[in-house]
């Protein structure tokens, strides 16, 4: 898979499936970073606005840190990570190797909503990149 | 590795500035983040202890303008310096596409810089990099000590002790004051550049 360069026609396909499957339910903003720190796409519901690129940053390193706590523990990997607040909630999941799709969302969905069209989306995702 | 946005023609590349413990460079970022405020559009992120060491990095994004139509974002990392703390070095090194080493020209620190420098040749192989094609650019912070009357290495021996092999571009600097902290990230911005497009032709 060649993720550094993305086609405009897999990006489009990218973020209607985040469109259709996240952002629709209700979820904040979406983003899809790479284990390096660079965002490839991100969508917001439009009332939302982080600053993305720092959360990038502070995300591939938290989710790279989790990975190295998997390994001492004798896991191979810990795929996903959910962090609980208040009014916002972040939950992050591996879609391959290299990339890792963030959400962020409120009170209104439940976790296991949220988890299940994550799954779908991430195997739509991982179809996309088949097909090339 | 870079990541290039074709839609939005956006082209993000990482620079890590990388160097031995209290080097200074944070001090790098900090001043870049003061005088190129305009060009900054987010707040700087620092993971430090409590003592003010940086735990795991800093970050500053920096646009750079269009380049071909492309819209260049730049983000500067910075490592933690202190030796045990390895594991969180290799981690920020991941999909780095340029580096500055930030050598203490400091007398007492010249074994700290070699130390460090091997380790980086070490961690990049890591992720099957090489010290010798990256984009590298050395800076010799702190040389405004020599005012204090601390000993500071020539730039003769640190060139001998660091860049004999490398041949890089080098700088002496004072991350402090700002003296070509400018210059060093133009010059590892534009190496950067320039490999990522060889890269891609």
């Amino acid at each position: 898979m060649n993720y550094g360069v993305v086609s405009q026609e897999q990006l489009e396909r990218i973020d209607e499936i985040l469109s259709k499957n996240l952002i629709d339910i209700g979820t904040d903003c979406v983003i899809i970073i790479d284990m390096a720190g660079n965002i490839i796409t991100a969508k917001d519901n439009g009332t939302s606005k982080y600053d993305v690129y720092s959360f990038a940053a502070l995300a591939a390193g938290n989710f790279a840190t989790v990975d190295a706590m998997a390994k001492l523990v004798g896991e191979q990997e810990f795929s996903l990570l959910f962090h609980k607040g208040t009014d916002c909630n972040i939950h992050f999941s591996k879609i391959d190797d290299e990339l890792l799709l963030i959400t962020m969302f409120g009170k209104n969905i439940s976790l296991g909503f949220l988890r299940l069209n994550v799954v779908k989306t991430i195997d739509e995702i991982r179809e996309l990149w088949g097909k090339k | 590795m870079s990541f290039i946005n074709l839609r939005e023609k956006i082209v993000q590349v990482k620079i890590v500035y990388y160097g031995p413990g209290r080097g200074g460079k944070t001090t790098n970022l900090e001043y870049i983040n003061r005088r190129f405020n305009k060009q900054i559009h987010s707040e700087m992120v620092s993971l430090k202890t409590h003592g003010d060491r940086t735990l795991f990095f800093d970050f500053l994004p920096f646009d750079m303008g269009k380049i071909k139509g492309y819209e260049l974002k730049i983000q500067l990392y910075t490592v933690p310096g202190q030796v045990k703390y390895n594991a969180t070095r290799k981690l920020v090194l991941k999909g780095v596409d340029g580096i500055v080493f930030v050598a203490d020209a400091q007398e007492a620190m010249r074994e700290k810089n070699i130390r460090s420098l091997n380790q980086l040749h070490e961690n990049l192989k890591t992720y099957k990099e090489s010290i010798f094609r990256i984009p590298l650019v050395l800076q010799y912070n702190k040389v405004d000590l020599r005012n204090q009357g601390i000993p500071i290495l020539p730039p003769a021996v640190l060139e001998k002790d660091l860049n004999s092999r490398l041949k890089v571009p080098s700088f002496e600097a004072s991350a402090l004051t700002g003296y070509n902290v400018p210059d060093t990230l133009k010059k590892i911005i534009s190496s950067t550049v320039v490999s990522i497009q060889k890269k891609l032709l």
